[in-house]
């Protein structure tokens, strides 16, 4: 393992000391694991919580800021983080309003965050509202497995109700509109590599040259299927024609994401996506805004995701509105 | 060998347990990378010792102060699924077995039964799901039995232990239908569930401290 690390129990604490040193308009609590917006937002208004396990970043501390959340809870590497964790970023952020939890579909992340609305219900405080993110087309057969993964919808969707929330809509109506949101995003992933988890030290699973996965998640745990390795054109295929048989997606205005695992190159970003946007106009999708980049990664994970999400009006107003973040940045 | 397992021998337990997740910390990894994301094995080490410092610092007079603590400490240091699964599992044991600093081999199976409760309203596993509860539901109904047909203490939990093992083992050829090893679907055959794996090792521990 070659890592820019001081020791593998350190990575999360010391990658936090980082996000500090650089981020002015962030504060970090070191204890806590919890990334705030160092400026809290104005009474009355809905906070927004998410968090996860470290390894997807930018998610979830990138997107702390003006526009999207007010504080993530950081897990261990690809580790959900705890019920006293969410309760105390809870009760920090909000503003009299309630608090909004964005939860990604994984079974640990589900329990940790219902353990915390129970913590604070028990104490009740403070409103607070769940939404589970699961648009990932890759899992089918849900009433076997643990229900479709949150992946990729989960940057759109904190954006698009961070940006309600700065409007001073009620919890009830970020409820509604994140659940709409859900229900309109579909995403599928792949894989050229597995990722070397800093406490394992290893590839999580191996991958011979000539073969890829696909259907992976964001925690570099294989995917639903082995195939044997395709150009660029044929992967994107086998990307955007399971979201595509998903969900209808009509005549409407859309916002697509080629995200990155982490360990691809800016330069094969683009040229999927170049491949992606011809498939999707192909099937009369019509594309109105996008975002390349890696967003939600999977450490080291070489490969990309897809995610494509049916927007109206009211949708891409609220993509467009300000945006300040370490990762999502602009209107402003 | 003893009738009933006190506060000190609960802590043995927790001990021993503790012991055998360091020792197999990569073995359970190793597990999870297969099937999962490759944390078990760290998760559970991290946490064990994390609770044996927590009781260290304030010993417990009763059983529910002693697992509360050791719940309560799982649930905020373990994280990912195993936190929740074995907190809850030891903050119900505790709820069960109530203000005492002694339990007899009914009791403790009672207690025990409580924890899987616990687990089962968290988690929503079934038999045959491939998870913990696997390995400790058999574990449990072996102990019923044995509690009922007047086994002593020791042969109640070394009974618990041979039925752990025998559902850790049974989990080898399933597919998975909770947690993160489902998505692999057909996939996830062929390996060990490391949450089954595991609370094998717990029994494993409870034996040890009973027969000694």
């Amino acid at each position: 393992m070659k890592k820019l690390i001081n020791a593998p129990e350190a990575v999360l604490a010391d990658a936090l000391k980082g996000i500090e040193a650089a981020h002015a308009d962030l504060r970090v609590d070191h204890a806590g694991r919890v990334i705030y917006r160092a400026t809290p937002k104005d009474q009355g208004t809905v906070a927004l919580v998410s968090g996860g396990g470290s390894g997807h970043e930018p998610l979830h501390g990138g997107f702390v800021g003006f526009g999207m959340l007010d504080a993530a809870c950081a897990g261990e590497v690809f580790t959900s983080p705890t019920p006293d964790q969410m309760q105390a970023a809870t009760k920090e952020v909000d503003r009299g309003a309630g608090v909004l939890h964005i939860v990604k579909n994984y079974t640990g992340d589900v329990m940790n965050f219902e353990m915390a609305a129970e913590l604070a219900a028990m104490e009740a405080s403070v409103d607070v509202k769940t939404i589970v993110v699961n648009d990932d087309v890759a899992v089918q057969d849900s009433l076997y497995t643990a229900g479709r993964r949150g992946v990729g919808l989960t940057v759109l969707l904190e954006k698009i109700v961070g940006a309600a929330a700065e409007q001073g809509r009620s919890l009830d109506d970020l409820v509604a509109l994140s659940e709409k949101v859900n229900g309109e995003g579909r995403s599928m992933g792949m894989a050229l590599t597995s990722c070397t988890v800093p406490a394992a030290g290893k590839p999580t699973f191996d991958l011979p040259d000539d073969q890829m996965e696909i259907g992976v998640g964001i925690h570099g745990e294989p995917g639903r299927h082995r195939v044997p390795l395709a150009d660029a054109h044929h992967i994107a295929e086998q990307l955007v024609e399971p979201i595509l048989a998903d969900l209808d997606f009509g005549s409407s205005p859309t916002i697509v994401m080629l995200n990155g695992m982490g360990g691809t190159p800016l330069i094969e970003l683009y040229l999927m996506y170049g491949e992606v946007a011809a498939i999707l106009q192909k099937h009369g999708v019509t594309i109105a805004r996008n975002l390349v980049g890696n967003y939600i990664t999977s450490l080291d994970m070489a490969g990309c995701s897809v995610t494509v999400l049916r927007a109206d009006d009211e949708l891409l107003s609220l993509w467009d509105a300000p945006v300040e973040t370490a990762g999502l940045r602009w209107g402003r | 060998m003893s009738t009933t397992l006190t506060l000190d021998g609960f802590v043995r337990w927790l001990e021993s347990f503790r012991a055998r997740i360091d020792e197999q910390t990569a073995y359970l990894t190793e597990l999870d990378s297969a099937i999962g994301d490759a944390d078990h094995g760290s998760n559970m080490a991290r946490g064990m010792a994390a609770v044996m410092t927590k009781v260290g610092e304030s010993p417990a007079a009763t059983a529910d102060e002693l697992f509360k603590t050791v719940g309560m400490t799982l649930v905020t240091s373990v994280g990912g699924a195993s936190g929740p699964l074995y907190g809850t599992f030891f903050l119900r044991v505790g709820m069960a077995a109530g203000p005492v600093s002694e339990c007899d081999a009914a009791a403790l199976a009672a207690a025990l039964r409580a924890g899987l409760e616990g687990v089962v309203a968290r988690g929503k596993a079934e038999a045959g799901d491939k998870t913990m509860f696997d390995a400790l539901s058999p574990a449990l109904d072996a102990m019923d039995a044995a509690v009922a047909a007047g086994a002593s203490l020791e042969e109640a939990t070394a009974a618990a232990r041979d039925a752990a093992a025998t559902g850790r083992d049974a989990t080898e050829p399933l597919v998975a239908r909770k947690g993160r090893a489902s998505y692999l679907g057909e996939r996830s055959a062929g390996h060990l569930d490391p949450g089954a794996t595991s609370t094998a090792l717990l029994f494993e521990a409870l034996a040890e401290v009973t027969a000694a």
